[in-house]
């Protein structure tokens, strides 16, 4: 393999992975204030095709990135009002929002566009381009250092940059922040925020809202940025594999990034490389294709040691005396 | 000069759960610079009106005043700004925060945490000199002992410029030795002018360190008096409304044969944590060995692990015969069958199902036995007869078989389990904190049980986590210190000093090695 092969693969895998860093990211805003969210593949897919319609019938990538943002913060409000408000079942909450919008997306995109439950292939402004650094072209005649800018730092859509620059912030929101304090002991010990006078109810609100923006920009990358429109079932479960990598980041931001690049990387190796002949023997598609999804129970099984989830996830708060 | 004006005042407090009057007509005058105790029975009231106080309840009707202001307390934000602080029973930190960032959770200065982690660390290392209240800043509160936990919940209170604190049996979880330290701090809070209310059901408690003290019983508060101008036996009184022995009667043992011999126990929790660390000690019949200890260091390991319903290495005799303890012949009912009656220590939990109605309740862990069956089914009328007698027996109320176990109080509770272990004639009995959460009246039925037992040639293997408990039934004491016994003392022979001490640890001799006295002893 050649240095521009791997440059190829790595380029892809950091596309790959910019959807799931962005679920696991709304993830781990929910699940560190103590809202299990199993909903992301729904929200991401809901927000796919919403981002997808209103891009193809508008032409414009930014209102359909606004509407994929809301049509998601739509199912995260519903999220919050069955689990937080009403107590429910989180889990359920979550399986319901899932097929939600894996029926309602195929439903509406046949209603309007009548292409078999999916939108037209978005060209021009209804898509987001890749963006070309400064000096990339200039610097591409460097040796190593050259292609690895142009080819991989550089030439991703703005989307791409947005999600790794979510890392940071949400770091610098959980850990140097008084939301972040909050957020982190609403998961932890809601009692003890109750106490402290601040609203356990108005925090896991707000945490629920964050996982929706950004579930939505993850459904709003894959329709408009990964690919050019949405199709059925495009997230492909993306959101289960983000919540699989923030269970191996063990729920903090900086390895959520490593989590989901692995995940992308194999993502990115099971695109390319198809069939691998292994002298007469060829290892068919169908199992690269599943290497990223079987790998994912590998890793959650047997590699992930002692994950501490947050310590009231997943419990609605009582008062109690 | 005019009178001072109390700190608190509530006037005609009343709340209402459903049909359940929880506080009646509520008044207290609490005067600044006091310690003033609330003491009543489980469900007298006492939790709902400091949560009234503390916001987390509104009142039907009635008004409170702080520092002579009438004042609104809608919620836990307006009586934090009201300059009240709450210690609760079960601490409300968040484990895996530092102490500081406990500290200032909720009441930060701004938006970013840098500049309010500086400040608490200033005010902490203040108020830590002032009240004798030192905690590391820096600690993980999961790290932290028992005891200093609750002193960051204090330094919360402290932090927010609490000038009235309420506590919620505070002692309950703590070493003689830290209740102490604890009652030298609300001293030295109570001269620097702070206002403290003490909840507790501890009569000792009051008497040491109130200026004033309320009883309040069903709801209603049945006095307010000097704490000088009263006694243990008043109040005990007061609270139950009619005269309780205080003391139980008890004649010296007659220790029998050993009936159960512990060797050697060890025991491996889940986390590979060593939980009993080669416990020895022997039983006889006739007699109540109580083991002492703050709850956490092995105790109830040892009462599963005789119970049958954990595994561990070592030996374990019952009247000479080795029984498993490991295996298929390590249950709970393989143990009931060989004569160890167990009431567990979480009788919400391991005694009771509470769903279930009574009478299923009270036949559990015998349900095999031949009198209950017919055929191949359950004969339930006789389950069924044979509770209401159980109940009648032990005074269970109300004596309704069919009702479910969750509808039944504490103290009524416990009774069914004791009725259930008890009838069935045990040689030895395993009792876990037989009085937790169970009001004075019922104590005192329990603690005539148990004495009632060993006089009749049984033995009693008693844990307890309240020392009074320990001293009041026991003939020998056990302690217990992370996994280990420390010693076992003669009941007359030691005292609360003593046991105190070897509760935190510290051996006779003074050496703090556990491990160095578990070879030696």
């Amino acid at each position: 393999m050649d240095y521009l092969t791997l440059l190829q693969v790595l380029d892809s895998t950091v596309r790959l992975a910019t959807p799931l860093l962005l679920a696991c990211l709304a993830g781990l805003f929910s699940e560190r204030a103590g809202i299990f969210d199993i909903g992301l593949e729904g929200k991401m897919l809901m927000a796919a095709f919403f981002s997808a319609a209103v891009a193809s019938v508008t032409g414009s990538v930014w209102l359909g990135l606004l509407a994929g943002i809301a049509s998601s913060m739509v199912l995260s409000g519903i999220h919050g009002l069955a689990s937080i408000t009403f107590r429910g079942n989180q889990l359920i909450s979550g399986v319901a929002i899932n097929f939600l919008a894996a029926g309602l997306t195929v439903l509406i995109a046949q209603h309007w566009f009548s292409q078999g439950g999916r939108t037209p292939s978005l060209m021009g402004g209804g898509r987001f381009t890749d963006i070309t650094l400064p000096f990339a072209d200039a610097l591409s005649g460097v040796p190593i250092l050259g292609p690895t800018y142009a080819e991989l730092i550089s030439g991703h859509s703005i989307l791409v940059y947005v999600a790794f620059a979510c890392v940071p912030l949400t770091w610098w929101m959980l850990y140097r922040t008084r939301f972040g304090l909050r957020l982190r002991a609403v998961g932890e010990a809601p009692e003890a925020v109750d106490t402290a006078g601040v609203s356990v109810i108005g925090l896991r609100y707000a945490a629920v809202a964050i996982c929706g923006l950004l579930c939505g920009i993850a459904g709003a990358y894959l329709a408009t940025g990964l690919q050019a429109g949405f199709v059925k079932d495009m997230t492909a479960g993306r959101g289960y594999i983000a919540l699989a990598a923030l269970i191996f980041a063990k729920w903090r931001p900086w390895y959520a990034l490593s989590a989901c690049l692995l995940f992308g990387l194999l993502q990115a190796v099971a695109l390319r490389y198809q069939n691998i002949d292994l002298g007469g023997f060829i290892i068919p598609v169908q199992v690269m294709d599943a290497l990223p999804y079987i790998l994912t129970v590998v890793i959650l099984a047997g590699f992930v040691g002692k994950a501490i989830p947050p310590r009231a996830g997943g419990e609605p708060y009582v008062k109690e005396r | 000069m005019t009178d001072p004006v109390p700190a608190i005042e509530l006037k005609g407090i009343s709340k209402a759960f459903g049909p359940v009057q929880a506080n009646k007509d509520i008044s207290i005058r609490v005067m600044p610079g006091t310690i003033h105790g609330i003491i009543g029975e489980n469900g007298a009231g006492k939790s709902t009106l400091m949560s009234i106080l503390y916001g987390f309840y509104k009142a039907d009707a009635g008004e409170v005043f702080i520092s002579g202001k009438k004042t609104e307390i809608p919620d836990s934000q307006a009586a934090i700004s009201a300059g009240i602080g709450m210690v609760f029973q079960h601490f409300k930190l968040v484990q895996n925060f530092t102490v500081l960032e406990n500290v200032i959770l909720g009441a930060e200065d701004g938006g970013l945490l840098r500049p309010s982690l500086a400040k608490a660390r200033g005010t902490l290392k203040k108020l830590a000199e002032e009240y004798e209240l030192s905690v590391d800043p820096d600690a993980l509160v999961e790290n932290l002992s028992v005891g200093h936990q609750q002193r960051v919940e204090i330094l919360k209170a402290l932090y927010r410029q609490a000038d009235i604190l309420i506590l919620d049996e505070p002692t309950g979880v703590l070493t003689p030795a830290e209740a102490d330290h604890l009652f030298r701090i609300l001293d030295n809070l109570r001269a620097e002018g702070k206002t403290i209310i003490l909840i507790t059901h501890k009569l000792r408690e009051i008497m040491e360190i109130t200026d004033t003290v309320s009883v309040m019983r069903r709801g209603k508060m049945t006095a307010t008096v000097k704490t000088s101008e009263t006694s243990p036996e008043d109040l005990a009184e007061l609270m139950v409304g009619r005269k309780v022995l205080l003391r139980v009667d008890k004649t010296p043992a007659k220790p029998g044969a050993k009936l159960l011999e512990v060797t050697d126990l060890h025991l491996w929790d889940e986390n590979g944590v060593e939980r009993l660390k080669g416990v020895s000690l022997d039983l006889r019949a006739g007699e109540v060995l109580g083991l002492a200890g703050v709850s956490g260091n092995g105790q109830s390991e040892l009462l599963e692990v005789l119970g049958g319903y954990a595994t561990a290495t070592g030996s374990v005799r019952v009247n000479g015969k080795e029984i498993a303890l490991s295996g298929r012949d390590c249950t709970g009912q393989a143990r009931r069958a060989i004569g160890i009656g167990h009431v567990p220590e979480d009788r919400q939990h391991e005694g009771l199902i509470l769903p279930y109605t009574a009478w299923e309740n009270a036949c559990f862990g015998y349900h095999r036995d031949p009198s209950y069956q017919s055929g191949i089914l359950m004969n339930n009328a006789a389950i069924r007869e044979d509770a209401k007698g159980k109940m009648e027996r032990f005074d269970v109320r109300p004596p309704n078989p069919n009702l479910a176990a969750r509808n039944f109080s504490g103290g009524n509770q416990q009774k069914i389990v004791l009725a259930r272990e008890i009838e069935r004639n045990p040689d030895i009995l395993l009792i876990g904190q037989p009085t937790r959460g169970v009001d004075i009246g019922a104590i005192e039925f329990i603690h005539q049980q148990i004495i009632r037992l060993r006089d009749e040639g049984k033995a009693i293997l008693l844990v307890s986590v309240e020392l009074d408990e320990i001293f009041s039934l026991s003939d020998r004491i056990a302690v217990m210190f992370d996994g280990q016994i420390m010693g076992v003392r003669d009941a007359a022979k030691t005292d609360q000093r003593e046991l105190g001490l070897m509760m935190a640890g510290i051996t006779g001799d003074g050496t703090t090695d556990a491990a160095k006295a578990a070879q030696h002893g």
